[in-house]
């Protein structure tokens, strides 16, 4: 038997993931694996919230007005039922409209931040890479949008394209003008970082080297500048997704975002506002309670991922 | 810096412009008003008939016109809700607004500076590293849970304050105030508590960073060598140096403090100008939301103006900087 110095054996993508740096610090973090599980737990209960929740609670068939106003975990006088987070004025369980709330709120949270953030990546690198008067009018138009607060542009759009769609479709297509409405309120942070990594990256070698041998402006933004100025878009994305998640509570809580027909976090906070004074607090309490540990637990994950991406401050 | 007045003063005007332009297409494209004017019952007449009052049946550029015109003698139509014209509205509501913006404006400003300060001075002790952790969860706080939160607590178990609208007003010259009456003035406080609390560890958070900077310059150090107690080098010397970014922030957010007071003002059935905006988006009342765009604008756009020109006068290496550039 002779030794004969075998070369290690390739390590898997995942392996490479558990001993990478970013890993390393996120271990040594408890607030970040803190905030990691509860994002992850309401994440899989917001996706699996039909199979997780005891009702439909849009399901009119479903539904007992007997129930009404059950505080949690007490038997109803009327029918006996117990419910774990109690009841609305409708008889619909708090805890399946929660679930179903954060769907809807994640959802709209997520898709806006992709929204946003392809619209800023695309307007970023041409704006960057091409330069001249189309780098003009694109960072011209994002100073204007910049001097005024996000929440105000989103309000407004959403009033515009509010007035825009037929009446009839106004509860359908709520959810989506929601979308572009917060979607447009926030490009401008990704187009401006993107646009700033791409002047730096731009004059680099390889990017001449890309252009000499005759690649397409296109294909060098996409697929050589792109994948270099990534990490502080991840960056943003995350800390925007809390921003977002809040704007959306906030223009449903305003009543000009979910309509109550299919109703988010910010709309059940609205809905139980109203029986705050009658003493049915579970109806408020609960849905505040769940946006609050999103929000937080999404920002606090962005701050550290903004602290563990960044080696300046390490 | 003349030059540099005329640019930004010139730029100021084209933004409104394109807001102008914004906010006119609004009544081009967005909804009919007639629709919303009238009821179920309505006759072709009736249609005909309010066309023609609001100026609907002229051209695209006549309409434009027009809408300048009128918008520059501050006459932004009748509101499709109310029926009534949109300056009177607005003007109306305006006087709670302010108020209710002014005090969150000086609570944020005291209590922000104060702590600011504090939690610089004694940057190791328990109560700082306290308030520094309470400000981290008041940011993350949207505006509207707190107004929630405050109204559960001191309205609806402690009954001490009351949780909408603005109480007993009196007129003094045309302007209604509240700060006249014990009830006007007890509905103020959760209000402006609320509206002014995000500003407040803003400018808190501010205030510190920029005055542990000042602390480590070698001036405070020579203040110190020369014997000079804490309380005036703390106060004559390093806070006066940590003003001028914070004397910026606080303008920008003096318009921030107005925008959203939109959301205090619907948690509070506050009177104002934020809840007619809420009001007009939700009931798609376009002559309200171009009228409240417009002035919000001018709003955000001279502040921002008055804080670059003002720069120039309080910081003289920035005159250098510009001068020489040219």
């Amino acid at each position: 038997m002779t030794d004969i110095p075998v070369a290690p054996p390739p390590k898997s993508r995942l392996r490479l993931a558990l001993e990478s740096d970013v890993f390393y610090t996120f271990r040594r973090s408890p607030v970040a694996v803190i905030s990691a599980l509860v994002v992850l737990v309401l994440l899989v209960s917001a996706i699996f919230a039909p199979w997780i929740a005891s009702t439909n609670p849009f399901d009119p068939a479903s539904l007992n007005l007997m129930n009404g106003f059950t505080p949690p975990l007490e038997p109803n006088a009327f029918t006996g039922d117990s419910f774990l987070l109690g009841t609305d004025d409708q008889g619909r369980d708090v805890f399946s409209t929660i679930l179903y709330g954060m769907r809807i709120s994640l959802f709209v949270g997520v898709a806006a931040v992709a929204f946003a953030m392809v619209l800023g990546i695309t307007l970023g690198l041409i704006s960057g890479y091409v330069g001249g008067w189309v780098e003009t009018i694109i960072m011209r138009v994002a100073d204007v949008q910049l001097t005024f607060p996000s929440i105000l542009v989103a309000m407004l759009i959403f009033g515009i394209a509010k007035g825009i769609t037929p009446v009839e479709y106004r509860d359908q297509m709520a959810i989506w003008v929601l979308i572009l409405a917060i979607g447009l309120s926030d490009w401008v942070q990704f187009a401006r970082v993107v646009r700033g990594a791409t002047l730096v990256e731009k004059n680099k070698e390889y990017v001449q080297a890309a252009r000499l041998i005759g690649r397409k402006p296109g294909a060098i933004m996409l697929r050589h500048i792109l994948p270099n100025v990534l990490s502080p878009v991840l960056v943003i994305a995350t800390i925007s997704l809390a921003l977002a998640i809040i704007a959306e509570a906030t223009l449903s809580f305003l009543g000009v975002g979910a309509p109550p027909t299919q109703p988010s976090l910010g709309t059940l906070i609205r809905i139980g506002q109203g029986f705050l004074f009658s003493g049915e607090w579970w109806i408020l309490f609960f849905p505040a309670c769940t946006l609050l540990a999103l929000a937080l637990s999404v920002n606090l994950l962005g701050d550290w991922l903004r602290d563990a991406l960044n080696p300046r401050l390490r | 810096m003349l030059a540099f007045i005329i640019r930004r003063v010139g730029q100021s005007l084209l933004v409104l412009l394109i807001v102008g332009l914004v906010a006119f297409s609004m009544f081009n494209f967005v909804g009919d008003p007639i629709d919303n004017m009238l009821g179920q019952e309505r006759t072709a007449e009736d249609i005909a008939r309010l066309r023609e009052q609001l100026g609907l049946d002229r051209s695209f550029f006549v309409q434009y016109f027009r809408f300048l015109q009128e918008a520059l003698q501050g006459n932004f139509g009748v509101s499709y809700r109310q029926g009534r014209p949109v300056t009177d509205i607005l003007l109306e509501r305006a006087p709670a607004t302010l108020e209710l913006a002014a005090v969150s404006g000086v609570l944020a400003i005291l209590f922000g500076i104060a702590l600011g300060v504090f939690t610089a001075i004694r940057r190791d002790g328990i109560w700082a590293h306290a308030i520094m952790s309470a400000s981290l969860i008041g940011v993350s706080l949207p505006t509207f849970l707190i107004g929630i939160l405050l109204i559960y607590v001191f309205s609806v178990e402690l009954g001490w304050l009351p949780s909408f609208g603005r109480g007993d007003v009196v007129t003094v010259g045309g302007w209604k105030t509240g700060f006249l009456t014990e009830s006007g003035l007890k509905a103020l406080i959760l209000p402006s508590i609320t509206l002014g609390l995000y500003q407040m560890t803003l400018i808190m958070r501010l205030v510190r960073s920029e005055m542990l900077e000042v602390l480590r310059q070698d001036y405070i150090r020579f203040a110190r060598a020369r014997g000079l107690r804490d309380r005036a080098v703390n106060f004559r010397h390093a806070l006066k140096n940590t003003m001028v970014p914070v004397i910026t922030v606080i303008g920008l957010q003096l318009g921030a403090i107005i925008a959203f007071a939109i959301i205090t003002e619907t948690v509070f059935q506050w009177p104002g100008v934020g809840l007619l905006f809420i009001n007009a988006i939700q009931f798609v009342d376009i002559p309200v939301m171009a009228a409240y765009l417009m002035l919000i604008s001018v709003m955000f756009v001279g502040i921002n103006l008055a804080v670059d020109i003002l720069y120039f006068f309080i910081d003289p290496r920035l005159r250098a900087d510009r001068t020489g550039g040219h």
